[in-house]
């Protein structure tokens, strides 16, 4: 049974219809990629999944229970972590501060534990533990933005586009560590307009247009697809 | 020799003329008139006199500073104090020579003239190419229309009124001879000294300003101690008389000015002390930071003992009139740690903080007062009601800040506002009229009573406050560095985030507004039984804005900052309260330069002495 499915969801905007029935469904274990161009609706796609933005029509089964209405904090509870777009750290806390918020939900012991493996993850991190996290590069605060939200517990994490505004090789280094986190079994529901990048980690992909799922398939299938290769791809 | 470029001479030129301007100013609303009234040392010199020799003085040691960082030697620093000591006398001449009678139609035709003149200037400059020259002569032709414009202003008010007064009500005789240390009949003698005077302490403040630092130092506390306690004349005086003897006191003081022996004393010792300070002060900091651990504490300790000490004496080495006063302040700082848990911990702009003062006071009226309005006639005492008045000020916080969850920032602002106005209007009422009074207000409120001791005089109120600051100040510590602290930082910082990390916000949101509104209820409820009476005027929107103000000045999220803050923007102008008309003025002078010069307050917090280094900009709200 899947993880997350959406069905049919519509949200807007005021007046604006931003999704037109986008459904699509995420197995545990999964790195699934929605690829599109601007204003396509991914983001929305993110925030209405996470709580943020409420759908005005379909439905959203999460762990087979509907979650359409339900508040976005409590989701973190139930296991729904997103790092949203832009990162969002907190520019005056320091890194290990960042961290600490992100188990604000957690009542156990362990996070000292779960601390080591996100530093173990970012050997970066733990240098500038002290630092302020505004004080960081784009690519350390986007670790840290997802060291952060590991720091939760997900067993689903929603990712707005980590590469925005990367270098290159920073790119690699994010989604190598992407790679890492879904082989530690947290299925992955990540947004991406380097459609390249993301079709190579990802298992299966949706292309939205419009507001609208245009097309799903495996990301080799995806890939390889002549319309994808030349919207999103740049490949002539 | 060497002159100066033309980029420090016009910065000269700006600086001589912006003081020039602001003693213009502050004669024509007649504030130099009204701070002469106060004497800093007897047949000395007078506030007004100070405030028109600070004005050069300060301009001048900043300019100073700038022109030798701008690497110009020191010779051209005196000369560009003098220009701006010059400078600055200059607008008020010639408004001493518009208001004599016999150079006032000269002036006025040529001033007429002016125009014309500048016109002639402009067609010549712009024979001369470069955008330099023309900009140059853009703002002479600027400058002579707007004296052009004025002088006809002038003009239009001779003809309809007959003299300056019938516009500039506060160019005056006072005024006249304020500025013409009191020559008002030898108008050019007074016009000598004003510029001599100008000039003079504009030179002072450049020359303080290349003095080496430590003899430079001692001046300047020498100096700033004098006019200080000269300036404050009567609070010091009151104090004093608690605790010297009469004779003493008359050798110090005559009436409430600082004698010119005292003053001279006061003079020498304290630049004194500000010369061994100088000189040891860095190497006793350095010694106190290289002690261990352990004696660090123990000195830090023993001082913490000795402020506690201090604060308890307080209201006997004060005496009554300093009480009051400083219960006063006190109850704004109860308020300014009560609303900094909304501003400065959860970052929502609450302008409305008055609700919750008046929410308290009413309160307590009601259901203490012994009048005809009182519902219960004594059954219940000032202690009982405190715990109620709390709860009905969080009620109350509770209930306004449901319908304004959802809003951000600006919007959020602006609905408090309405909340604060309308709190006033239900006040005002005539459905609450048989309850509260309406305008007439709930009278007879009784004095709280201690073990059977009526706590009448402010000493004794001065102890409830105090208590009543030190828990909030304790809560206040606690919530900080607690989860709910922890939730408003992320929300402060943004709202979004903070919901992924599966914070509810509407909950930590709730919860700043209802504890914030704690104390301002209790304040309220202790003001109410200090004045005996409660008056719908008491509420204002400016109890709102007094509150903000001393949290921005003080430093955001800053418990040490608000003290000061509520010093500054509450106690000094109980002080001066003879000059209450300028009051707001002064306000927005203080918090214009404190928000170019110093926008993390006072005392800033941590977290915002991060913002500036972060270079990050300071943040009022959560808004997006």
């Amino acid at each position: 049974m899947a993880l997350l499915e959406v069905n049919d969801i519509h949200t807007y905007y005021g007046n604006i219809h931003a999704l037109k029935g986008v459904s699509f469904e995420v197995d545990s274990g999964e790195i699934i990629a929605l690829i599109g161009s601007n204003g396509a609706g991914k983001t929305t796609t993110l925030r209405t999944i996470s709580g943020l933005m409420a759908p005005r029509d379909g439905n959203i089964v999460y762990d087979g229970r509907d979650i359409s209405a339900t508040r976005a904090d409590l989701l973190v509870v139930r296991g729904i972590s997103m790092v949203p777009e832009g990162r969002g750290v907190f520019a005056k806390l320091t890194v290990e501060e960042n961290l600490d918020m992100g188990a604000y939900i957690r009542a156990d012991g362990d996070v000292a534990e779960d601390l080591a493996s996100a530093y173990a993850m970012f050997p970066r991190l733990q240098e500038r533990r002290k630092q302020l996290a505004g004080t960081l590069s784009g690519g350390e605060q986007q670790m840290l933005a997802i060291a952060r939200a590991l720091m939760s517990k997900p067993r689903l994490l929603l990712l707005d586009e980590p590469s925005m505004g990367l270098a290159p090789v920073l790119v690699d280094v994010v989604f190598a560590a992407i790679q890492r986190i879904a082989s530690e079994g947290v299925t992955i529901l990540l947004v991406e307009q380097n459609a390249h990048m993301a079709l190579q980690i990802a298992n299966r992909g949706y292309v939205l247009q419009s507001g609208e799922v245009a097309l799903s398939d495996t990301a080799a299938n995806l890939q390889r697809n002549e319309v994808v290769q030349k919207t999103y791809l740049g490949i002539d | 020799m060497t002159f100066m470029t033309s980029q420090a001479s016009r910065h000269v030129l700006r600086l001589g003329l912006l003081s020039g301007g602001f003693i213009l100013f502050a004669g024509v609303i007649g504030m130099i008139a009204a701070f002469h009234e106060r004497e800093v040392v007897d047949d000395f010199i007078s506030l007004g006199q100070t405030l028109l020799l600070a004005a050069p003085f300060v301009t001048s040691y900043v300019a100073a500073a700038r022109l030798s960082e701008a690497g110009q030697e020191p010779r051209m620093a005196l000369a560009g104090g003098f220009v701006i000591g010059a400078l600055t006398a200059l607008p008020t001449i010639v408004l001493l020579l518009f208001n004599s009678e016999e150079y006032r139609n000269l002036l006025y035709a040529s001033l007429r003239l002016l125009p014309f003149v500048a016109a002639s200037f402009l067609a010549w400059k712009s024979h001369a190419q470069g955008n330099e020259t023309r900009q140059v002569a853009a703002t002479w032709l600027t400058a002579a229309l707007l004296i052009g414009i004025v002088a006809f202003g002038f003009a239009l008010i001779f003809e309809v009124k007959g003299d300056l007064r019938g516009v500039l009500v506060n160019v005056d005789r006072d005024w006249v001879a304020v500025v013409t240390f009191d020559h008002r009949r030898e108008l050019w003698t007074g016009i000598g000294l004003l510029l001599a005077a100008s000039a003079g302490a504009g030179l002072a403040g450049a020359v303080m300003r290349i003095l080496p630092d430590i003899p430079r130092r001692a001046l300047l506390y020498g100096l700033g101690i004098t006019l200080l306690v000269g300036a404050f004349g009567e609070t010091v005086r009151l104090v004093l008389q608690e605790n010297v003897d009469r004779d003493t006191l008359r050798e110090i003081f005559r009436r409430d000015t600082l004698r010119q022996n005292a003053a001279a004393t006061l003079f020498i010792v304290s630049a004194l002390a500000g010369f061994l300070w100088a000189l040891f002060g860095r190497r006793a900091q350095d010694e106190f930071a290289a002690l261990d651990n352990s004696r660090r504490h123990r000195i830090r300790n023993l001082g913490m003992l000795l402020f506690a000490a201090l604060l308890l004496a307080l209201p006997w080495l004060i005496g009554r009139t300093l009480s009051d006063v400083a219960v006063t302040i006190g109850l704004f700082v109860l308020m300014g740690l009560g609303l900094n848990i909304a501003i400065g911990l959860a970052g929502l702009l609450d302008l409305g903080y008055v609700t919750n003062y008046a929410v308290g006071a009413y309160i307590l009226a009601a259901l203490t007062s012994i009048g005809p309005l009182g519902l219960f006639k004594g059954t219940f005492t000032f202690w009982m009601v405190i715990p109620i008045a709390l709860l009905a000020a969080m009620f109350a916080g509770f209930i306004f800040a449901v319908p304004v969850l959802r809003m951000r920032g600006d919007y959020l602002a602006i609905a408090t506002l309405g909340f604060g106005e309308i709190i006033g209007k239900l006040a005002l009422s005539d459905w609450l009229k048989p309850l509260i009074g309406g305008a007439q207000g709930v009278q007879n409120i009784p004095k709280p009573f201690l073990f059977a001791t009526e706590l009448k005089n402010p000493e004794q109120l001065y102890y409830i406050v105090l208590v009543a600051c030190l828990v909030t100040l304790f809560v206040s510590i606690r919530l900080n560095n607690s989860r709910a602290g922890r939730q408003w930082m992320a929300i402060r910082e943004d709202e979004d985030v903070a919901t992924a990390m599966g914070i509810d916000t509407a909950r930590a949101k709730l919860l700043a507004f209802t504890l914030s509104a704690a104390t301002g209820g209790v304040a309220g409820a202790i003001f109410a039984a200090k004045v005996g009476t409660v008056f719908p005027n008491s509420f204002t929107v400016f109890i709102s804005i007094n509150v903000l103000s001393l949290i921005i000045v003080g430093g955001i999220a800053s418990n040490p900052g608000i003290v000061v803050g509520a010093v500054v923007l509450i106690g000094m102008p109980e002080l001066l309260r003879e000059f209450s008309d300028f009051r707001f003025l002064m306000y927005g002078a203080l918090l214009i330069l404190m928000m170019i010069n110093r926008p993390q307050g006072f005392i800033p917090s941590k977290l915002v002495m991060h913002e500036v280094q972060a270079g990050v900009k300071p943040k009022l709200s959560a808004g997006d």
